[in-house]
């Protein structure tokens, strides 16, 4: 079969040293009623018709790889240079288990070391966790390290309509056993005064997203000490990629970062596997869940990396653990490293910069449109919001069908009454002719 | 090796690989007109503290350290509890291929129907496998999964207006994440000793089922690597006070065509696809966690889930799928649909695999357990009288060599280019080593294993002192983790300010 190796003069030999004269033996403890159900599946495929298959499959689908890319809303079309993959498919990186034995791990553990390094440089922060699942289980987990800051005895958090609309989802999802009052995000005008306005002696935790999720760069300038003033945690949800460019959330006092590191190095994948990065200070480390990694020497002196603080962890504190996290996002934290020592301190800087420029030439042409508006009331990133003479959704189906491009992120799906607006994405990849033709295209659909 | 400061380093960090001025990659020119940055909000380019390495400096570096590193790829595995398995090749392009790799979760499903009709598939498929009505293909790992499935039955107590329910069960055998979850949940963990025999003491669970519980979280096999003798009755008393049963499905390789969680009366159960369908582990995730429902549970599932939203006009043509939010879910556990590359390859394996290849990886899974524990029985503490199903548990100590521990044995073991076993879980064994060879594994391989862990215990009567030593030809020996967790230094000095 497969991938197993035994050839029938193996396996005689292995019942006899076990005892019995059948595999089956083995399995006289299931409850014979219930032993050996047949599998409704389809028929094994040989390695060449398995990719075949896939293939097909694969080719089913619209990708990036044959359409000019403006859709963003949180998961991002940027280059991955080719030294990334290579060094993912080590096999000794991608067929490695969590590091708990350091002596045969010290890749690993190395490589997160540096991961750790490198979130803490661009947030601005002293100390970044191992990673978790995703930005928005991110937040999650900085939801519940706030919780534990205040010792749950304050029981309210503030979230910023601004922020991505599944991480607030994620939230609520997390949140819905311990009785908490999540607020601020209903009313979508709400600004951030109206959410500071809201802080009190109960709040743990104010959270806002910056550039937030309409692509709008927030003035979070004095954010942090209005939080503090009331005893809170000022939480800041940020873009990896922005932080080339643009003062971290460290600089203005943030108390936690946590953000989608797809943008670093992870393709888009129809979303996921992704990486949650997570920063804060070294005050809140034994409240964070999650792995963390430190430096230490062996018996003979030599630096090396362990896994550190783990009495924090479910494996060692079981019911009084602060996370049932068991893995971080592992191979995804390595990629981030590896795409972040790629671009370096100018290239991380250029990619920004690109992001900058692209997306605002776009911005400019479309709202010389007839029919088009673009949101510039505050300064943005690589995201902007446009308003469109027709429907989004049919001028994105005009896009693919017509044009080969897919469109920007269709505002009426989180709320009708914004059914022709579309949150448009540009990247380093998109080429000055991608923006002339997406310009042209949505002149044309508008006529 | 290197010295810096009188510290011997086996391969420098990256930063202090890093000269002023290179660069690994190459970016395009800007080919539109620049604007103006707003200027208050930037960052000084000199504070953007990366390294700066040269392209060949970033490969060397990552590949030496990827040659520190332990993996199924480099040598045996047979660490308890997380399937080391062979993790296939096909796996790595099938994930790859740009159909898969550069889509968008929030393109329009007209867009998308290929991955949506391989994640239809592997929901059902994975209902097959188990015996459950339905699965949600959202969480991202098992700790995922667990947190999903508890929450899914809170909410179905809470939805029958029965709200003093808030104790769960668990045996004191369980995974850590057990507990952990649960008290993610907000519920109270209520812990049940297990019989000498390793099962569940049935006793001690009567006393404590009754009408405030949620319900049990079982794992099967459990976590000596036993099939629980009286699982159905077990499941009969929980639901007989009105209690649900999840299985943690962490050792679901003992159990493919061998028995269906769903017919043995589950109502709702995790899947590791990065144990039991090869996924790889990536020195610590991604993983998936995929949680199944029976047909009771399945309004409560995460979501969203594919479902097909449109039935084709004639049998040949495939139907439209599409996002469907089961309609008393719990809600989003994360964003998006899953950790879908790693259900791209845990689709492939299944292809590979068909029916009758799973069941083989069950079966041959737990003839090579059994095969080791066989082998072992004389020289080792191993409940020998039951067979074993996919994993066993020694007990790492004698009483004829004091002193010696299970984190010996597991040290020296890598001497010989053998990952250790997993140590000191479960927590009801003494000195345990938790072995779990998986199916990949040739009789050669076996063999080899079983004649180092022969030679260990030798060596623990004659030899004690290179037990206590080892490792010897690691790239690093013992480190001191006490100083690690004194010294805090999380954060490599230079750019934190340390």
């Amino acid at each position: 079969m497969t991938y197993l190796p035994h050839t029938d003069a193996d396996r005689e030999a292995m019942l006899a040293a076990i005892g019995v004269e059948d595999a089956a033996d083995l399995f006289e403890a299931i409850p014979e009623a219930v032993r050996f159900p047949a599998l409704d599946l389809p028929g094994a495929l040989a390695e060449l018709e398995t990719m075949t298959e896939l293939q097909h499959l694969s080719k089913a689908n619209i990708s990036a790889d044959d359409f000019a890319w403006f859709l963003g809303a949180g998961v991002y079309n940027h280059y991955i240079p080719s030294v990334v993959n290579h060094i993912l498919l080590r096999g000794e990186f991608y067929t490695a288990y969590t590091p708990y034995q350091p002596e045969v791990s010290q890749g690993t553990l190395q490589a997160v070391f540096e991961y750790q390094t490198m979130i803490a440089a661009l947030t601005g922060m002293e100390v970044s966790n191992a990673s978790h699942y995703d930005g928005a289980t991110s937040l999650a987990e900085a939801v519940v390290t706030a919780l534990q800051v205040a010792k749950h005895k304050r029981r309210k958090v503030i979230l910023s309509p601004g922020v991505h609309p599944q991480y607030r989802e994620v939230v609520r999802t997390y949140m819905q056993g311990a009785d908490l009052d999540i607020t601020g995000d209903k009313d979508p005008t709400h600004t951030l005064d109206d959410l500071t306005a809201r802080l009190d002696e109960q709040t743990a935790l104010l959270v806002v997203q910056s550039p937030n999720f309409f692509g709008q760069i927030e003035d979070i300038n004095g954010l942090a000490d209005k939080a503090h003033a009331a005893g809170a945690l000022l939480c800041v949800v940020a873009d990896p990629i922005a932080l080339g460019l643009f003062k971290p959330p460290g600089a203005y006092g943030a108390d936690i970062v946590v953000g989608e590191g797809q943008p670093l190095g992870i393709p888009m994948s129809f979303g996921g596997p992704y990486l949650g990065f997570f920063a804060t200070r070294k005050a809140y480390v034994r409240h964070i869940a999650g792995r963390l990694v430190g430096e230490t020497v062996d018996v003979e002196g030599r630096r090396g990396y362990v896994l550190t603080l783990a009495t924090r962890e479910q494996h060692i504190r079981r019911e009084r653990a602060s996370s049932n996290i068991c893995t971080n996002q592992g191979l995804m934290a390595l990629a981030a490293t590896v795409y972040l020592a790629t671009m370096g301190k100018r290239g991380l800087r250029q990619v920004a910069e690109l992001c900058y420029h692209k997306s605002h030439h776009a911005a400019q042409q479309i709202a010389a449109l007839d029919g088009y508006s673009v949101d510039r009331s505050k300064p943005f990133f690589k995201e902007f919001v446009v308003k469109c003479p027709k429907p989004a959704a049919e001028i994105n189906r005009y896009l693919v069908e017509e044009w080969g491009i897919v469109g920007g992120y269709d505002l009426g799906a989180l709320d009708p009454a914004r059914a022709d607006e579309m949150l448009l994405c540009v990247t380093e990849v998109n080429t000055h002719e991608e923006i002339a033709a997406l310009v042209v295209a949505l002149s044309e659909v508008a006529s | 090796m290197n010295d810096s400061d009188n510290v011997k380093v086996l391969e420098p960090l990256i930063y202090e690989l890093s000269r002023p001025g290179r660069q690994a990659v190459t970016l395009p020119e800007c080919d539109v007109p620049e604007s103006e940055f707003p200027a208050d909000l930037l960052r000084d380019p000199e504070d953007v503290l990366l390294p700066e390495v040269s392209q060949i400096d970033v490969v060397r570096h990552f590949v030496h350290l990827s040659q520190f590193n332990h993996g199924v790829d480099t040598g045996f595995y047979p660490l308890g509890s997380c399937t080391m398995k062979y993790n296939p090749k096909i796996n790595e392009d099938t994930a790859r291929l740009p159909g898969f790799a550069r889509i968008h979760p929030l393109q329009d499903p007209l867009q998308v129907q290929g991955a949506l009709g391989l994640m239809w598939d592997l929901q059902n498929w994975l209902a097959e496998i188990s015996g459950m009505a339905g699965v949600s293909l959202q969480p991202a790992a098992g700790a995922q999964g667990e947190f999903s499935g508890v929450l899914m039955m809170r909410k179905y107590h809470r939805d029958r207006g029965d709200t003093r329910r808030t104790k769960i069960i668990v045996p004191d055998s369980s995974h850590g994440t057990n507990p952990a979850t649960a008290s993610m949940v907000g519920l109270e963990v209520i812990q049940v000793p297990s019989d000498p025999n390793g099962d569940v003491d049935r006793a001690a669970l009567l006393s404590v089922c009754g009408d405030d519980v949620v319900g049990m979280m079982l794992t099967v096999p459990n976590t000596l690597g036993l099939f629980e003798s009286h699982v159905q009755e077990i499941i009969e008393i929980v639901h007989g006070c009105g209690g649900l049963m999840y299985m943690d499905g962490a050792n679901l390789n003992a159990l493919m065509g061998i028995a269906k969680p769903g017919d043995l009366g589950f109502d709702v159960m995790h899947f590791n696809l990065h144990k039991t369908f090869s996924t790889p582990h990536g020195g610590g995730g991604p993983g998936s966690g995929p949680v199944g429902a029976a047909e009771h549970m399945l309004p409560y599932l995460p979501g969203p889930v594919v479902g097909v939203v449109e039935e084709p006009s004639d049998e040949e043509e495939a139907p439209l799928y599409g996002w469907v939010m089961p309609e008393r879910s719990i809600g989003r556990v994360k964003s998006f649909y899953g950790n879908f590359g790693i259900l791209v390859r845990a689709f492939t394996y299944i292809l590979a695999n068909g029916p009758e290849g799973l069941r083989q990886v069950s079966e041959h899974a737990v003839l090579n357990a059994n095969y080791i524990q066989a082998r072992l029985c004389d020289a080792y503490k191993v409940a020998c009288e039951r067979f074993c199903m996919h994993e066993f548990v020694a007990e790492g100590c004698w009483d004829d060599a004091p002193g010696v521990r299970a984190l010996d044995i597991s040290k020296r073991l890598m001497d010989f280019g053998i990952h250790p076993p997993t140590n000191y879980f479960p927590l009801i064994v003494h000195e345990a080593l938790m072995i779990e060879p998986t199916e990949t594994e040739s009789k050669e391989m076996l063999d080899r294993f079983v004649e180092v862990m022969l030679q260990i215990a030798e060596e623990a009567r004659s030899n004690p002192d290179i037990l206590h030593s080892a490792p010897h030809n690691t790239p690093v020996r013992r480190l001191d983790e006490v100083k690690a967790a004194k010294d805090q230094v999380l954060c490599y000095g230079p750019v934190c300010g340390g």
